[in-house]
């Protein structure tokens, strides 16, 4: 077999990360599939890094894995949600839930088969280092930038009026 | 190490989340198999940008500043969603997708 390591290392986590999605849907209980979603972010930061995009890595660890799964967690854990209390489709709706999610991926498989496409080098490159990005981030992209911290304010604005108890 | 590999992950991990998507009925387990397509979605971003900085385009770094841009987004949404799920757990008691029904009348 000629694989290089990269190519091992890039299977190796994407069984894990297609498993563990896979565990996402699949589980009964909501803290496994949070548990499962954690570690499907971690093996995609893997795969962030293996791409030169160290800066990504990183932050989609603190985003995701630091911020966004532990608010879920937190929700699930304050609603005290289990398997037991879990509502279930009917069967013949989960069948066709598969169905047509397992077709989706067919036709999209088919269609992109024989697309030709450069290939990835096995060098690396210093395009995702935080200097670089930096660079691009505040000069092509400081409006956008802002912008985001608009959305920010008026999403932490929403969330507290949303989840504010009425009196 | 051809590009294709990337694609073909990316989809089956979008695929996995619209499965989850139409098969689950907790609304939480919804949100997060939409946060899993959302990952798919940027995975392959990435992929694309280190296939065109290797084919020698100097402005590759955009694809990740638009990734980055879609993790703020992400992160804001997230906000927003589990507060309107956890007022609807407030006012029904359950997190089943079916009781917002209700809203139709």
């Amino acid at each position: 077999m000629g694989m290089s390591l990269q190519q091992i290392i890039f299977g190796v986590l994407s069984v894990i990360s297609l498993v563990s999605a896979l565990g996402v849907v699949l589980s009964k209980n909501p803290v496994t599939s949070v548990l499962c979603l954690i570690v499907t972010f971690f093996t995609i930061a893997g795969h962030y890094i293996m791409l030169n995009a160290q800066f990504l890595a990183v932050v989609h660890i603190i985003v995701y894995a630091g911020a966004i799964m532990v608010l879920f967690l937190f929700v699930i854990m304050l609603m005290n949600l289990n398997a037991e209390i879990e509502p279930q489709k009917r069967n013949w709706l989960k069948y066709a839930g598969a169905i047509s999610g397992g077709a989706f991926l067919v036709v999209l498989l088919a269609a992109l088969r024989e697309a030709s496409m450069p290939a990835l080098l096995p060098g690396s490159n210093d395009i995702g280092l935080i200097s670089n990005l930096g660079k691009t981030l505040f000069n092509q992209y400081v409006v956008p930038f802002e912008v985001s911290s608009i959305l920010f304010l008026s999403a932490m604005v929403g969330a507290v009026v949303i989840g504010k108890k009425e009196n | 190490m051809p590009v294709q590999y990337y694609i073909f992950l990316s989809i089956a991990l979008f695929c996995i989340g619209v499965m989850g998507v139409l098969m689950r009925r907790n609304a939480i387990i919804i949100f997060m198999c939409v946060e899993l397509m959302l990952n798919a979605v940027n995975l392959l971003m990435v992929a694309f940008s280190k296939m065109w900085a290797d084919a020698g385009r100097v402005d590759a770094g955009s694809a990740q500043i638009f990734v980055f841009f879609i993790m703020v987004v992400a992160a804001a949404e997230v906000a927003v969603g589990l507060a309107i799920i956890v007022m609807v757990y407030r006012n029904s008691h359950s997190v089943d997708i079916n009781i917002m029904n209700r809203l139709k009348n």
